[in-house]
């Protein structure tokens, strides 16, 4: 047992902190200075020093940093995570419990999913930021011992006229690109928005999925006191170490006080998953965890936090690429592709062969103890010594202040009074979906391996929801990945509904039941108390609508302090969600000339943070569509029951755009097929939307454009009718324009070649200012 | 001893990387670039301590790995 | 007829094709592991694609060197049947079971979509179930497609071209060359994924003709 000073002094590495001779004043000084670059308050320290009964070493000081930091204690977050619905018939796992959520899907299948970001790396470096935060992503999957099967992204940038915006959008799309398609697990869906407020602070959030047998979940806690503690994977430098790391060591002059950037190995990642469920596959494996933020600390205090018992590790056993490491940087480096495995005693040297066998370390450097508390040694020597409790659960929480924003007055007073119709619809859904928010995607996915391992059954641009094939014929999980900042902006509770609402209709138009959601909440900064208001009203719309739904959230990410200058990113809650069809997919685009279009729900005077308020008028105000989640849910019961029926031939939901980019959308995503379409809008559902430009391009939520065979449409519109969800009949599939009414009519080809050629435009048109650096 | 080998693309090979690089660096003001051709420099720590037997060793590397004899030529430096 | 689909640290399509072998055209299949040198009496051999070895140094480079491939060539010196997809074809390009290169797309971007294929020659053990000229559609996913001939070539190419791209080259592939078969007419290696399309459920079954081909000619012979 250590006591006082005696303990910091006796760290028995060579390249100690403290210069020999120096005076216990300068180590303290030292103390402190490393803990202001972790952000501990002053109250923090001393809570510290009252835990230990004594002063922490810089190591200790080191894991407290980052143990306390928001990412990895969710500190300001956890009141409001509390209040979403977390438990349902098909949770496996708890949400916080494990590394990712699982949810059963019967026949001895269940998927483990999770959301995370990685928005501050990606700035800093965006191919290297991207890939990094798939790998992440990755491993809390395959920690679960389930194969990852698919990848879903959801991304944020800046305008595309920018230099920067390029910079960063072509290398996070690189960075993914490079790191998914290595690594064998497919990027089958996602969504990008291009929004001046994210300029500085793009967000990168990415969704992995996987399939595990539910009797052969892997465990995250570190049973058996006794059992040896395994460390494979890469060696360990100074990766994502920065300010705080060159604070706690004599620097060279000239060091430059950046964090060096972690570079991501898809290739060792590759074997690792191999390595990890070969010897999952054994039994032997207590428990594991992977090492992500805040790496070995992280997992070397989770894990005997989980089980109630303790670690000692002996830190000089650690597998190094750089010379000289302090134990602080071993304990903080955030080195990549590496796991932490508590193994059967006697059982390590088998699973030793097996990631010797993959060409990966798989060093023992510790033990489970009794003591309730993680021990780690160098050379014998403890360089720290804390409880883990004091770490994990009793770590502190803050109920930030909130306020309802000042802006908000305005948003709600907004009107479209004063607003110009177009002069020229057809021009308008032209510019509308040539817009990089809208324009076609596959300059993006075509990046992307979307076809590896074989179970994509829609491929990406085909239907509203990705689809991928499980172990019986007829069986389909689907997955989407969805959010709307703006929304979220000018209406934080219900963009946070409008964004679940989004997700289930996406899922529901390719005919699957919604199931779970992962969440990835990106916000400014929480000690900012307006901020913290749009914190608290998203998860508010998002617990609401989770219940409503019955689709429980089963983990996710909370990313805070997305700001520079001052300025934060619109609130951008992320949703991912999961479904499961028994049937046939269902796809987006009209199938056959004759068929009829059904329009589902109605459309209101609801012009408030469109795409078209946007692009075409140049604002953002209003307040967002409304959303009633009553006739959301019934709305999704319909299609599922209506599809079952077999009664339906496609279904797009209409978000961004409104009905016109909608029906576009339906005549030419299928490549292999294009449509017109002739559509006529009722005098009561012009009416209803009080003007042209909102019954075209309005975003009013709940609603769903079906197609189906004339014969099927009595027996659909009554069965709506008798599920009391709007229907109206609004036209016919044929011929080789999109007519509307006589407010629009356009070739198919025209609609086609803008929608195909706009995001590429978007990237070649020249700069408007500024160098990529 | 430390052995420097660079492998370059043979010539007349369209060498893509390096003709987008060559309009990067125009487009950024850069005058007279004439041509760009991008390959690979790899740095080789060796136990190996006379400079002849180095460098013997390291163009037998060449020969079996680093480099593919049909579209790559390769050069090496020994310290 | 009995498969083999060797594995690499880094390959990622060995299991699809195992999933086509076992399950759509449902023959014996077997893992030939990198390191092992026994082809465990298989008669043809699958080499699938991925990033083995991370596609670090060059792509195939240092997979071409595993103790596997020493016995892969002597049996394909011997006759044996060897199918190279995608990684695959850049690791029997390294080991100089089929002539020529591979360099990077002249895009710069990986490439992952489906396109037409032309079928040069059907007196192959490939495409014995195709017809001469026919375009069938195939997915193609790489990053290094673009297929170059040995600058110092001593014979004529044209007879060893089973696939050229249809339309629009994706990579710059000298000839639009999108598959290869030695002279002998054992080895083939081909850019598109067959084994990504040889089921309905996945919408494309035009992949399924190669590997009913090999079926077909290995029964003939």
């Amino acid at each position: 047992m250590m006591k006082g000073k005696s303990a910091h002094r006796g760290m028995g590495s060579a390249r100690t902190v403290v210069r020999s001779g120096a005076r216990a004043g300068q180590d303290e000084a030292l103390l402190h200075k490393v803990a202001r670059s972790h952000n501990l308050s002053d109250d923090e320290f001393a809570h510290i020093v009252k835990v230990l009964g004594r002063e922490p070493t810089l190591t200790e000081v080191g894991i407290f940093g980052v143990m306390y930091s928001e990412h990895c204690s969710y500190c300001s977050s956890k009141p409001y995570l509390k209040t979403l619905p977390t438990s349902g018939a098909r949770i496996l796992v708890p949400a916080g419990k494990e590394n990712a959520g699982v949810v059963d899907l019967g026949d001895g299948l269940a998927v483990a999913f999770k959301c995370e970001s990685h928005n501050h790396p990606s700035a800093v470096e965006p191919v290297q930021g991207a890939a990094t935060g798939v790998g992440g992503i990755i491993r809390d999957i395959f920690t679960m011992g389930a194969r990852p099967i698919a990848l879903l992204d959801s991304l944020r940038f800046g305008p595309l006229s920018e230099a920067r915006t390029r910079f960063l959008f072509q290398g996070v799309v690189k960075g993914i690109s490079d790191y998914g398609n290595a690594v064998g697990v497919p990027t089958v869906g996602g969504e990008i928005y291009f929004d001046a407020g994210y300029r500085e602070n793009p967000l990168v959030n990415v969704m992995c999925i996987g399939l595990v047998d539910p009797k052969q979940l892997a465990r995250a806690a570190a049973k058996g006191v006794g059992n040896p503690v395994l460390y494979v994977g890469s060696s360990t430098g100074r990766d994502g170490l920065g300010g705080a790391s060159f604070a706690s060591r004599e620097l060279a002059e000239g060091d430059a006080d950046r964090p060096a950037v972690q570079i991501g190995d898809p290739f060792t990642e590759k074997c690792l998953i191999e390595a990890t469920l070969e010897a999952l596959a054994t039994g032997e494996v207590a428990g594991i965890q992977d090492m992500g933020a805040a790496g070995l600390t992280c997992s070397t205090a989770e894990m005997p936090a989980k089980a109630g018992t303790g670690m000692e590790i002996e830190i000089s056993l650690v597998p190094r690429r750089e010379e000289g490491m302090t134990p602080y940087e071993v304990m903080l480096s955030e080195s990549q592709e590496r796991m932490l495995l508590v193994v059967k005693k006697g059982k390590q040297a088998q699973i030793q062969q097996i990631f010797a066998k993959w060409g990966l370390n798989a060093v023992a450097i510790g033990t489970v103890t009794d003591t309730q508390r993680l021990c780690v040694k160098d050379q014998g020597i403890v360089v720290a010594d804390i409880p883990v409790k004091a770490l994990t659960d009793d770590a502190p929480v803050y109920q930030r202040p909130v306020k309802e924003p000042a802006y908000l007055a305005k948003v709600k007073t907004w009107s479209p009074k004063s607003l110009s119709v177009p002069s020229d619809y057809n021009a308008a859904l032209l510019k509308l979906l040539g817009s990089p928010t809208i324009a076609n995607k596959a300059f993006v996915y075509e990046q992307y391996d979307h076809m590896v391992q074989t179970n994509t059954t829609l491929l990406p641009g085909r239907g509203d929801a990705a689809l991928l094939r499980l172990n019986k014929p007829d069986k389909y999980l689907a997955a989407t990945i969805d959010g709307n900042g703006r929304y979220c902006y000018l209406d934080p509770y219900e963009g946070g509904k409008a964004v679940v609402a989004e997700a289930a209709r996406n899922l529901v138009c390719v005919g699957a039941q919604p199931l779970a959601v992962t969440d990835c909440l990106n916000f400014g900064s929480p000690k900012d108390p307006e901020i913290m208001w749009q914190f608290k009203e998203c998860v508010r719309g998002l617990a609401e609508a989770c219940q409503a739904f019955d689709t429980p959230v089963t983990g996710g990410n909370v990313s805070l302090y997305n700001e520079s200058g001052g300025q934060a990113i619109d609130p951008t809650p992320i949703v991912g969600m999961v479904g499961l069809l028994e049937g046939k997919p269902l796809s987006a685009a009209f199938q056959q000339d004759g068929d009829a279009v059904i329009l589902l729900g109605e459309t209101r005077e609801e012009l408030g943070g469109s795409e078209y308020l946007s692009v075409i008028h140049g604002q953002r105000a209003g307040l967002p569509p409304r959303v009633d989640l009553r006739a959301e849910k019934a709305l999704q019961q319909f299609m599922l029951d209506a599809h079952r029926s077999g009664w339906l031939q496609s279904a797009h939901d209409c978000s961004e755009g409104g009905l016109a980019v909608t029906l576009a959308e339906c005549c030419i995503m299928d490549e292999r097929q294009r449509h017109g379409v002739a559509i006529e809008l009722s005098d009561e559902a012009v009416r209803m939307a009080r003007r042209a430009d909102a019954l075209l391009f309005g975003e009013s939520t709940g609603r769903i454009v079906v197609s189906c065979r004339p014969e099927q449409v009595d027996r659909v519109m009554m069965f709506a009718k008798r599920r009391g969800v709007p229907a109206s009949r609004i036209g016919w599939v044929g011929g080789s324009q999109l007519t509307i009414g006589t407010w629009l009519s356009t070739s198919v080809e025209a609609l086609n070649t803008q929608w195909r050629s706009g995001l590429q435009q978007a990237l070649t048109t020249p700069r408007a200012h500024g160098r990529a650096r | 001893m430390k052995a420097q080998v660079y492998i370059t693309l043979k010539d007349g090979l369209l060498d893509v990387q390096g003709k987008t690089v060559k309009s990067a660096l125009d487009e950024l003001g850069f005058k007279g670039v004439a041509q760009v051709r991008m390959g690979k420099y790899i740095e080789i720590d060796l136990a190996e301590a006379k400079p002849g037997a180095a460098r013997q060793e390291v163009e037998r590397m060449c020969q079996k790995l680093l480099a593919n004899p049909i579209i790559e030529a390769y050069r090496v430096e020994v310290k | 007829m009995k498969f083999g689909v060797v594995v690499f640290p880094g390959s990622n399509c060995d299991q699809d094709c195992v999933r086509v072998v076992r399950d759509v055209i449902r023959q014996p299949v077997a893992i030939l592991w990198h390191q092992d040198t026994s082809l465990q009496g298989v008669e043809a051999i699958i080499i699938p694609g991925g990033f083995s070895y991370g596609d670090y140094l060059r792509t195939g480079a240092i997979a071409h060197l595993s103790p596997i491939m020493q016995a892969i060539k002597s049996f394909a010196e011997d006759g044996g049947l060897v199918l190279g997809i995608c990684n695959g074809f850049q690791i029997l390009l390294e080991s100089g079971l089929l002539p020529g290169a591979m360099m990077r797309n002249t895009g710069l971007r990986f490439i992952c979509r489906t396109v037409p294929l032309r079928v040069e020659r059907v007196d192959t053990v490939w495409t014995n179930k195709c017809q001469k000229g026919q375009i069938i559609h195939l997915p193609i996913a790489h990053n290094e497609g673009r297929y170059i001939r040995d600058p110092q070539p001593h014979e004529s190419l044209a007879e060893q071209v089973v696939f050229r791209y249809e339309g629009t080259n994706p990579n710059g592939s000298e000839e639009a060359i999108a598959g290869l078969m030695n002279r002998a007419g054992n080895v083939l290696g081909m850019m598109p994924h067959p084994e990504r399309a040889a089921e309905d459920v996945l919408g494309n079954t035009d992949g399924r003709l190669i590997f009913e081909s090999m079926l077909t000619a290995h029964a003939n012979a």
